[in-house]
């Protein structure tokens, strides 16, 4: 715990954060609730696009999450268990908010798995194949985690991204082990990320997000410039 | 005194941010679901997400479609977010043909999966791209987009696209895989943005404010 979510989320937005992600990483039930409290403290004030993730199981903990003020949802664990649920939040709900998050661990020579609770237990799902059929049952983004890289600060899994990115026609966004802009700007060129997400590079103000939007500027990554 | 804003609940989208933003803007927002309550408002807005059709479909079960296209009449200020600008048009494709509200001359069709050159991008569209005038409206003056700078950058998720009859109908554009898209349509002090105001930071909120100005 670093300090209050709902202030840390007002901040990036007034540094100019393109979206924010909620990963409630513990995702108990108790959790949850807590969950849809931030989300609801955060969406009073940031505008722009809110993603929530973190133990959603069904329909009901998604409609609580958007009436909250959520955007989109990200889900794993349970979009594995039963890949069915992607479709039906993304009939439900539309497939703009339904982000499949994937933490994947590299097991091979381009080989990647996609692992479940938040990186601890094994699915034997090739990374690759689930993004490809995730996409297919109307996933709208997917949010694609290198469980190898996250915390490293050395970069990211630029082949798993651009594996994935090729794989899919949706978005891909890439996450796990932003340390320098360098690492951003090899993402998107070299990966073919759509987006990329950071965390603790910002949590632990070891950037700020002016340096990161001034990189990705100078190097046409973005359109938006402050 | 407080401009009173009526946003249009008919059972799909999430309408917080949307209802926020609006406040945050200074207004007062009532969520209408019941049809009388179109007709009377001050300042009309249909957000959308989802289908065009079920959309569509859940507008005419509410007795809504009329009472809509009345106030589009009166010369109030309307505003349509996303499938909602979508549904200002005559109609669309998405998942066979559906008629809209047909408040300004166009059709809605699907991005094209390639671009010029045959190669192949990302459907939806998702994120931020800049809004340029469009090609017969060189001026922002005296619109919703009178604060807004060209090339600010503002938030957009769709697969579809609305093209306008009348291109002076185009406010403005904006440009993804080499094509112009188009981000805001405009018919009098009818008013339709592509993208979601209401996510788009500060130049959102412009819009929102200046829309209040109407």
């Amino acid at each position: 715990m670093i300090g209050d979510p709902a202030a840390h989320a007002a901040k990036y937005y007034e540094h100019g954060a393109d979206e924010l992600i909620y990963m409630d990483i513990v995702a108990s039930l108790y959790a949850r609730d807590h969950l849809i409290e931030i989300i609801h403290k955060t969406a009073r004030d940031v505008f722009i696009p809110i993603t929530a993730g973190g133990g959603i199981r069904s329909i009901d903990d998604v409609r609580a999450l958007l009436r909250a003020g959520a955007d989109k949802i990200a889900v794993n664990t349970a979009a594995i268990k039963r890949p069915a649920l992607i479709s039906e939040i993304a009939n439900r709900f539309g497939s703009q908010c339904m982000v499949l998050s994937i933490e994947a661990k590299r097991s091979g020579k381009n080989k990647w798995e996609a692992l479940t609770d938040n990186g601890r237990e094994h699915s034997h799902l090739d990374a690759v194949e689930w993004a490809k059929k995730a996409s297919g049952l109307g996933a709208g983004e997917i949010l694609l985690t290198s469980v190898d890289q996250e915390g490293t600060r050395r970069g990211f899994d630029v082949e798993l991204i651009a594996a994935v990115s090729a794989a899919v026609s949706i978005p891909v966004i890439a996450s796990g082990g932003m340390g320098a802009t360098d690492h951003l700007i090899q993402a998107v060129r070299e990966g073919k990320a759509d987006a990329v997400a950071m965390a603790d590079v910002l949590h632990y103000n070891r950037m700020t997000m002016e340096q990161i939007r001034a990189a990705a500027v100078a190097a046409g990554l973005t359109g938006r410039k402050l | 005194m407080k401009k009173c804003v009526t946003v249009l609940d008919y059972g799909v989208g999430n309408l917080f941010s949307v209802s926020q933003a609006f406040t945050f803007c200074g207004a007062e927002v009532k969520l209408a679901d019941d049809a009388a309550e179109i007709i009377r408002a001050d300042y009309l807005v249909l957000p959308g997400v989802g289908a065009f059709g079920d959309a569509m479909t859940e507008l005419n079960r509410r007795g809504f479609t009329e009472p809509i296209k009345r106030f589009a009449a009166s010369g109030k200020p309307f505003l349509g977010i996303c499938l909602g600008m979508q549904m200002m048009m005559e109609s669309s494709d998405e998942f066979g043909r559906h008629a809209g509200l047909g408040l300004i001359q166009g059709h809605v069709q699907a991005i094209p999966p390639e671009d010029a050159s045959g190669l192949r991008h990302k459907i939806p569209h998702i994120g931020w791209n800049p809004l340029w005038p469009g090609r017969e409206s060189p001026e922002w003056k005296n619109t919703v987009l009178e604060t807004v700078t060209p090339g600010d950058a503002v938030y957009f998720v769709h697969s579809f696209t609305a093209n306008c009859t009348d291109s002076r109908h185009s406010l403005a554009e904006t440009e993804y895989a080499g094509r112009r898209l188009t981000a805001v349509v405009k018919s009098g002090p009818l008013y339709g943005c592509q993208f979601h105001p209401e996510k788009s930071g500060p130049v959102g909120l412009k819009i929102i404010l200046q829309f209040l100005q109407l």
